[in-house]
């Protein structure tokens, strides 16, 4: 799951020039950090939603919760575990 | 203090504003001038003009005397080395990194335009601005530099391509690029460029909602203005610590962010970070803010985190509060007195006005949702939409209009004098935005008068966005909407008619969405998509946006006779 967040980031939201100068991983932060800006973290959400089949409530897309890949898995683990249920 | 309404309507003039700059009638005025040396050679050097912040939490400051060094050096190596010419138009496609506020300020006073660019924009929106100025010259950084080269083959006028954060082991530039590192360039002097009152300086572009974006002429006689708002309505004084939070990429961080501040010699906060409230309100507590010029899709993104994190810091600093970029809600205005004390002020503009023309002032009682009054050195009204004759029943709506000339408005629409002189109306500038006035003369917003998109407090065109979903390969025809949202006031919804061959389902969904953020930017992304069989179009082919926003809003569609019904 990892990989595949940091990869569509990498893809969706760095600049093909960006992409070796900034050092992403997990924990890099992307909304405050200025790499996501928070009208684009609608179409990572929807993209989560779609690769996860899950569907996240607009109140819980904050920033916050977007802020960091770390953040982001456990938002969507949360509503994977939801839907196990 | 209360506010003396009638007084002030006769102290406070414009000319007032050019008297305090020491500026006369016919006498040369320079916006870098003003903003910058004229402090150092008032012996406040080494005041504290600027204390940056960056996303790492990292600190930089600059005096007055910094400023003064350093827009010399870039004005100079503009001048000497780039060959930089009066009225040539610079572009400005940067973060909210010290440099823009340096380059901004270098630019003018080489008596060159310059042009800001938001630094989210996409290749086509660079495109339409930079191929309608005829622009010369991009600054820029790494991170933004492989949409300005995506554009370059579109922009036949464009002779230097300015990279202001290239590092030793950074990947090498190309050969038509040039590294500045403005931070190592200082200049004692500069021969500033005589500039006057009526001499171009800025050029912001806005969206309409016909056409390309349209570029709003300004002056450096705007600064009078700048200036005594800044004064008047944001009651900026000589110890504050002023936050003014938007983007110089719009108009409201040059007006306020750059030219009325610093024209009013003030430290100011700038903090390049992403939202995230927790960080808003440490930025207050650490550099002790006074003043705060914010906006409504901010403050409702901090109402939605609560009173727990305001309670959190100690924000007791903050003594003044104004909004703008869309109307402030009557409920964000009494959740800004709960959290803080204080109220938010509602100042309204435009890029076209270039500085703010109807506002709650400093100790004027607040009516939670209004506007506020006009700005005292001018006269506003609501004016009958046809004949633009002002509306004197209290209540009913009208066209909110100011009558010219002052000294921040723009002087015409580059390229487009006829869209320009299509805004007057009886002698009114007509702002487009549709209000009503009550007994007291208060402003209240009803909404505006054409399709353009508010969101974020920023106005997107609808053209321009179907114009991109064209270029789509999946899109046959394509409509806009600002769609009603809590947050951003709108936002942007578009309709979406596919070629035959194609499916409507998310993937598709998800492309058509990024598609839009790369080429135009963030706010023009589409944030819904409906799909569906064909776009509704008048017999000559015009979309029926009116149609689709009723549908939208559950309201009567209206008069659907023209609408081609095949």
């Amino acid at each position: 799951m990892k990989e595949m967040i940091l990869d569509y980031i990498r893809n969706e939201y760095l600049d093909e020039d960006e992409v070796d100068d900034v050092d992403l991983d997990e924990h890099t932060k992307l909304i405050s950090g200025g790499i996501v800006d928070s009208f684009s973290m609608v179409s990572l959400k929807r993209f989560l939603e779609k690769k996860f089949v899950i569907s996240i409530p607009d109140d819980e897309a904050s920033p916050e919760a977007f802020d960091t890949v770390t953040s982001i898995m456990a938002l969507v683990n949360k509503h994977l575990a939801k839907k196990g249920a | 203090m209360a506010c003396d309404y009638e007084q002030l309507r006769r102290d406070v003039t414009w000319d007032v504003g050019k008297k305090d700059l020491g500026c006369v009638d016919g006498g040369t005025v320079n916006i870098g001038y003003l903003c910058v040396d004229r402090h150092v050679e008032a012996g406040r050097g080494g005041k504290m003009a600027l204390i940056h912040e960056s996303h790492d939490g990292s600190l930089r400051h600059f005096t007055f005397r910094d400023l003064q060094q350093l827009t010399n050096g870039w004005a100079q190596f503009l001048r000497g080395t780039l060959g930089i010419r009066q009225l040539d138009r610079v572009c400005l496609f940067l973060d909210k990194v010290p440099e823009l506020y340096i380059g901004f300020l270098g630019v003018l006073k080489t008596g060159a335009v310059v042009e800001p660019l938001f630094s989210a924009f996409g290749e086509d929106a660079l495109v339409a601005r930079m191929q309608d100025s005829r622009a010369t010259a991009i600054v820029t950084q790494r991170r933004h530099i492989s949409k300005v080269r995506k554009a370059k083959d579109r922009l036949p006028d464009l002779r230097h391509i300015i990279v202001i954060d290239q590092e030793e082991g950074d990947k090498k530039l190309r050969e038509d690029e040039i590294e500045y590192r403005m931070m190592d360039h200082r200049a004692d002097t500069f021969a500033i460029a005589p500039t006057f009152a009526e001499t171009p300086s800025v050029l912001h572009y806005t969206s309409g909602t016909t056409g390309a974006p349209k570029g709003a002429m300004h002056v450096h006689g705007s600064v009078f203005a700048q200036y005594l708002t800044s004064k008047v309505v944001l009651d900026i004084r000589d110890d504050d610590i002023y936050w003014c939070t938007a983007d110089p990429g719009w108009v409201t961080g040059t007006s306020y962010g750059i030219i009325g501040a610093w024209a009013n010699g003030v430290t100011q906060v700038v903090l390049d970070a992403g939202y995230s409230s927790d960080r808003w309100y440490a930025t207050i507590e650490r550099h002790k803010v006074t003043v705060w010029y914010t906006a409504p899709t901010a403050i409702r993104m901090l109402m939605k985190d609560g009173l727990d994190p305001v309670r959190r810091r100690n924000l007791a600093s903050l003594r003044h509060m104004c909004s703008v970029g869309e109307p402030l809600n009557a409920e964000a205005v009494r959740w800004g007195y709960e959290a803080f004390g204080l109220w938010f002020h509602d100042t309204f503009w435009q890029t076209e006005t270039g500085s703010i023309m109807v506002t709650n002032l400093p100790g004027m009682a607040v009516k939670p949702g209004s506007m506020g009054r006009p700005f005292p050195a001018l006269t506003a009204a609501v004016v009958e939409p046809k004949t633009g004759e002002p509306i004197t029943e209290p209540g009913k709506v009208g066209l909110i209009a100011i009558r010219p000339p002052w000294p921040s408005m723009m002087r015409t629409y580059w390229n487009n004098t006829a869209t320009y002189y299509g805004k007057f109306l009886n002698g009114w500038y007509i702002c487009g935005d549709q209000a009503s006035v009550d007994k007291d003369g208060y402003f209240w917003f009803c909404g505006r008068d054409d399709d353009v998109i508010n969101t974020g407090g920023h106005l997107v065109g609808p053209f321009e966005i179907e114009s991109a979903l064209l270029e789509h390969p999946a899109v046959a025809e394509s409509a806009a909407i600002g769609k009603p949202d809590p947050v951003n006031m709108e936002v942007v919804k578009v309709f979406v008619a596919l070629k035959p061959g194609f499916t409507a389902d998310a993937d598709l969904e998800l492309d058509i969405m990024n598609y839009v953020r790369k080429k135009l930017s963030p706010l023009a992304m589409p944030q819904e998509i409906e799909f569906m069989d064909k776009v509704p179009k008048t017999r000559s082919g015009k979309i029926l946006r009116r149609v689709l926003k009723a549908k939208e809003l559950g309201q009567p569609i209206g008069d659907i006779s023209t609408m081609d019904d095949d």
